[in-house]
This record gives C-alpha cells, sequence and structure tokens, in this order.
C-alpha cells in the first residue's frame, strides 16, 4: 500500500494497474471456462463448444484455463488476503443487507476498501476454485485413475459441477453490479480510479484511511 | 439396422400369401459367453485384434495366466483368470472373457457430453464414434465395468463395438467366429437367454453346481452379452464382475436432479437481477464537489 491514492487530477486510485491485470486475467479465463463448461453442462449449450473452437479444442483448452484461473486467484489471494479478512463491522454489515439491496446506502455500516459482500464474493470464488481444480485434475487424468480408486472420479464429477454452480452464482452477482447496479465500479477496474464521492459513499472506512496517510505525508 | 430395411414386403409373380411378409423380426442381439466351457485359449482374443487391426500388446507376468490386468484402448477383448478356492476347498480356474456388456442402459452413454460420440443401435450395439469423440473421459467414470479406455495418442477413447461393421453385414462378431469350444454363441437375445438358462439347468441338476445360473444384471436394463457362471451368486470371483451393476451414483446425480437444480437456479438468478435492476435500479453517487471539498480539509 506505498504510493499515494489521491491522484494528481483529484480523483481516488482504487486499483491498481497489477490489480487490474490479475483481475481481468481471471475475468477473462472465468468466462473462458464458464461458456465452456456450459457446453458440457447441457447438450443444449454444447454449440456454444462449436462456436469456440470446435468441441475437442474446448475440452482441452478448458483443462489450461482452470490452471491460469485458479493461478490467478492465488495471485490475488497475495494482493488482498490480508484485506479480505473478517473484521468486526462485518456482522453489522449483513444485519443491514437488506437496505443494500434497497440501495439505502446511507444507512449502511461503513465499509473499508473490500466490504464483506466483497469478501465473501473472493473466499467463495478462492474456496471454489480449490474445489475445482482438485476436481478437475482427476477429471483430465481420468484415464490415469485406477479402478479401485473410481470413488475419486464419482467425487470429481459431482463437485466440480456442484462448486462451479456456486461460481455462477457469485459471478452473476458479481457482473451485475460491477457494471449494471454500482455506477463507477466498472471503471474503476478498467482505468483503475473513482471518484472521491464514489469512495466515501461506497468504502468510507478506506477513504478516511487514505485521507489521514495523505495528511501524515505532508 | 440393415436387416429391418430388409425385411421383405412384396414378391413379385407369387400366388397365395407372400412368404416371410409380416414376420415380426427380433433384431436385439446378444453374445453369450459360457464360462464354464471356456478353456482359456484367447482365440478371441487374437481374432478382435486381427479383425480390427491391432496388434498383440506386450503382457505382463503377475505369477498366473493373466498375460496383462485389464483391456486397454487397443486391446478390447481379454480372458480374465481367476483361481477360486471352492467351499470345500477344492480349486477352480475361473476363465471370463471381458469385453463391453453393451448396456441397454449405458452408462458411458448418460455420462457422455459430446454429440453424436456414443451410439445406441436398436440391436443393442453400444458404438463409439471417434470423429465425435472429444476425450473428456466421462464415459470411463459412468461405465460400471470398467470397459472405455483413453488413448494418449489418439486422445480419444475406445472400446469394443461388438463388431458392429460384421453384424450389420449378417456376420457374427470375430471372438465368436475363432472361439474353439463353442463356448460363444451370437444371436438373438430371446435366442441368447433361452440357450443360457437351458445350459445353467444342465449345470445344477448334472454337474452339480448347485448355483448355476446366466449373469445378466437388471440395474441397468440388462445386457447383450450374456454369461453362464458356474456360481452366479458370486459373479466377483470372476475377476471382478460387479454383483449388481448400475450407472454410479453420483453420475446419476449430476445428470438428474443438479442438472435440474442448477438450471433452474441459474434462471432464476438472471431473472432476479433483471428484476432487481426494474425494482431499485442502479447505485448512483452522486458527484457533490463541494462535499468532497469538505471531505479533504477535514
Amino acid at each position: 500500500m506505498s504510493g499515494s491514492y489521491l491522484l494528481p487530477n483529484g480523483r481516488i486510485l482504487r486499483y491498481t494497474f497489477r490489480e487490474r491485470i490479475v483481475h481481468w486475467l481471471a475475468a477473462v479465463s472465468y468466462v473462458y471456462l464458464l461458456l465452456t463448461g456450459l457446453a458440457f453442462w447441457s447438450p443444449w449449450l454444447f454449440w456454444i463448444a462449436v462456436v469456440l473452437g470446435g468441441p475437442t479444442v474446448s475440452r482441452e483448452v478448458h483443462d489450461w484455463a482452470g490452471l491460469l484461473f485458479v493461478s490467478a486467484t492465488f495471485l490475488m489471494l497475495r494482493m488482498w488476503g490480508s484485506q479480505m479478512r473478517e473484521a468486526p463491522g462485518d456482522k453489522a454489515w449483513w444485519r443491514a443487507m437488506p437496505h443494500y439491496i434497497r440501495n439505502e446506502d446511507e444507512a449502511m455500516p461503513s465499509a473499508d476498501r473490500f466490504n464483506p459482500g466483497q469478501k465473501l464474493l473472493f473466499w467463495g470464488f478462492f474456496t471454489c476454485g480449490i474445489l475445482l481444480l482438485l476436481s478437475g485434475l482427476i477429471l483430465w487424468f481420468t484415464d490415469l485413475i485406477p479402478w479401485n480408486l473410481r470413488f475419486l472420479r464419482y467425487l470429481a464429477v459431482i463437485l466440480h459441477p456442484a462448486s462451479a454452480l456456486i461460481t455462477i452464482g457469485l459471478f452473476m452477482i458479481h457482473l451485475y453490479m460491477g457494471t449494471a447496479a454500482e455506477r463507477g465500479a466498472f471503471g474503476s477496474v478498467i482505468r483503475g480510479d473513482v471518484s472521491r464521492s464514489w469512495a466515501l459513499k461506497h468504502h468510507r472506512l478506506w477513504f478516511e484511511q487514505i485521507l489521514r496517510n495523505e495528511s501524515a505525508r505532508k | 439396422m440393415s436387416q429391418a430395411t430388409l425385411e421383405i414386403r412384396a414378391i413379385s409373380g407369387h400366388a397365395g400369401p407372400v412368404p416371410g411378409a409380416g414376420v415380426k423380426r427380433e433384431f436385439e442381439v446378444c453374445k453369450l459367453i459360457d464360462t464354464t466351457t471356456c478353456i482359456g485359449c484367447k482365440a478371441c482374443e487374437v481374432a478382435c485384434l486381427e479383425w480390427n487391426g491391432y496388434t498383440f500388446s506386450e503382457t505382463t507376468f503377475d505369477n498366473s495366466y493373466q498375460t496383462m490386468p485389464e483391456t486397454a484402448w487397443n486391446y478390447w477383448n481379454l480372458i480374465k483368470f481367476n483361481e477360486h478356492e471352492r467351499d470345500d476347498g477344492s480349486l477352480m480356474l475361473l476363465m471370463r472373457k471381458d469385453q463391453c456388456m453393451h448396456c441397454e442402459e449405458p452408462g458411458c452413454l448418460a455420462a457422455c457430453p459430446a454429440d453424436g460420440a456414443i451410439v445406441q443401435y436398436t440391436n443393442g450395439i453400444v458404438d463409439f464414434q471417434q470423429d465425435h469423440c472429444i476425450g473428456c473421459g466421462y464415459c470411463i467414470t459412468g461405465c460400471p465395468f470398467n470397459i472405455p479406455k483413453f488413448s494418449p495418442q489418439a486422445r480419444k477413447v475406445f472400446k469394443c463395438t461388438l463388431c458392429v461393421d460384421r453384424v450389420s453385414q449378417g456376420l457374427e462378431p470375430a471372438c465368436i467366429k475363432a472361439c474353439p469350444t463353442g463356448c460363444l454363441h451370437f444371436g438373438t437375445k430371446p435366442e441368447m437367454k433361452e440357450i443360457a438358462e437351458q445350459r445353467a439347468t444342465q449345470l445344477r441338476d448334472h454337474s452339480g453346481f448347485a448355483n448355476a445360473g446366466v449373469y445378466d444384471p437388471p440395474g441397468i436394463g440388462g445386457t447383450h452379452v450374456v454369461y453362464v457362471l458356474h456360481d452366479a451368486t458370486n459373479p466377483e470371483a470372476y475377476g471382478g464382475l460387479p454383483k449388481d451393476p448400475r450407472i454410479p451414483l453420483m453420475v446419476r446425480l449430476w445428470k438428474t436432479p443438479l442438472k435440474w437444480l442448477g438450471n433452474l437456479a441459474m434462471i432464476g438468478g438472471v431473472v432476479g437481477l433483471f428484476v432487481h435492476y426494474l425494482r431499485f435500479g442502479p447505485k448512483i453517487v452522486e458527484e457533490d464537489d463541494e462535499k468532497s471539498q469538505q471531505e479533504r480539509n477535514r
């Protein structure tokens, strides 16, 4: 957290270049995994694999894209792990959740750099990512599993889609909030900055900390 | 298949009823393997390799007659040798020809996500279409008999075809052709079941195998390969033939309840978020410069 988060143009740096790169590494690989995964999930969606270069290509690249995605989530853990830890005010935030849903944000407890919902998103994706990796490796190398260890295959075949479905739920909410619902959020992960009012409204504790750091610097 | 289209409908210049017209044909084929008369000569293995164009695979030695542990992607037919001690202490050498069972409800087909990669014909043959196979290996997980095998070279899965190319031309499978003892039979399912039951009765009544019986497991709707076993109550003794094979529970859970639950949740999620937007709209931050100014001075 070195360097100034107050930009010369009066805006606030929300995500550094490194954070944005890692985010989009995860995002692009996840969307590819989602689309090819859905193609193998239902015969009605098999056409997606055909569009994305053929089903055999989709099946082969899905594995490697999975490794890329899990690597990105581990980079996120390194960058954000400490900021994703549960804080004392988180329970109050969850209790005030109905206000958040109804866009009554003034009734919400102040959030730090990541609000408890974002923390849930991160840990949900991270945990499911590990489950998907483990079950995915079994499915990748199915032919190497000996017959007397076949329970591993049975485990993987149910665990992989089940944990993928959880990430799809998280992903839909994340995509909706990041693009449609929370105006200014998409710009923060593209250009990296947000307005002062945005920072104040959505991540007040984080914003105040930035201001404190800045006055200490002066 | 081709037999169905060659059923006689009319013939020329013939007085009286058309011979063969309206005759109901039985199309479901079946291979019968009488383990009690198998001598383990492996002629069926060689015939299978020859007909399907594979070479003999390297063998392993495990202090028994077993030449290799299980079938391979290029070795679809393997005799399983098992030394079995009976209750009275006497020893039996059980020999079972292992290959695809051509299930009536195939687990491989249920698990396969690739359009057209596994086909089940009306005659009961379950056949892999390698040009549609994507090599994911889900069929390996779906099979209760450990039959589909992945080829690392082709990156596709292979197994016994019940010689669909021969059967469709009115020939019997290559393994049947080669068997010297007549322990292999090929015909319609009812015929083979009848012969199998006769043989089992014979074994029970005259050969002292009180538990002799026919293996045609109902858990997967029956198979198009049936066995006569000396002891039908203990199929596991014949090199791991499952007693009550079924499509694995996890495959069934994945393909039915989880699929419906997941589809409903995904559609519900999209609808829910859309309705949320219509009802509450976006979170818009009022850009109030003065307020920001105050914040800066605080």
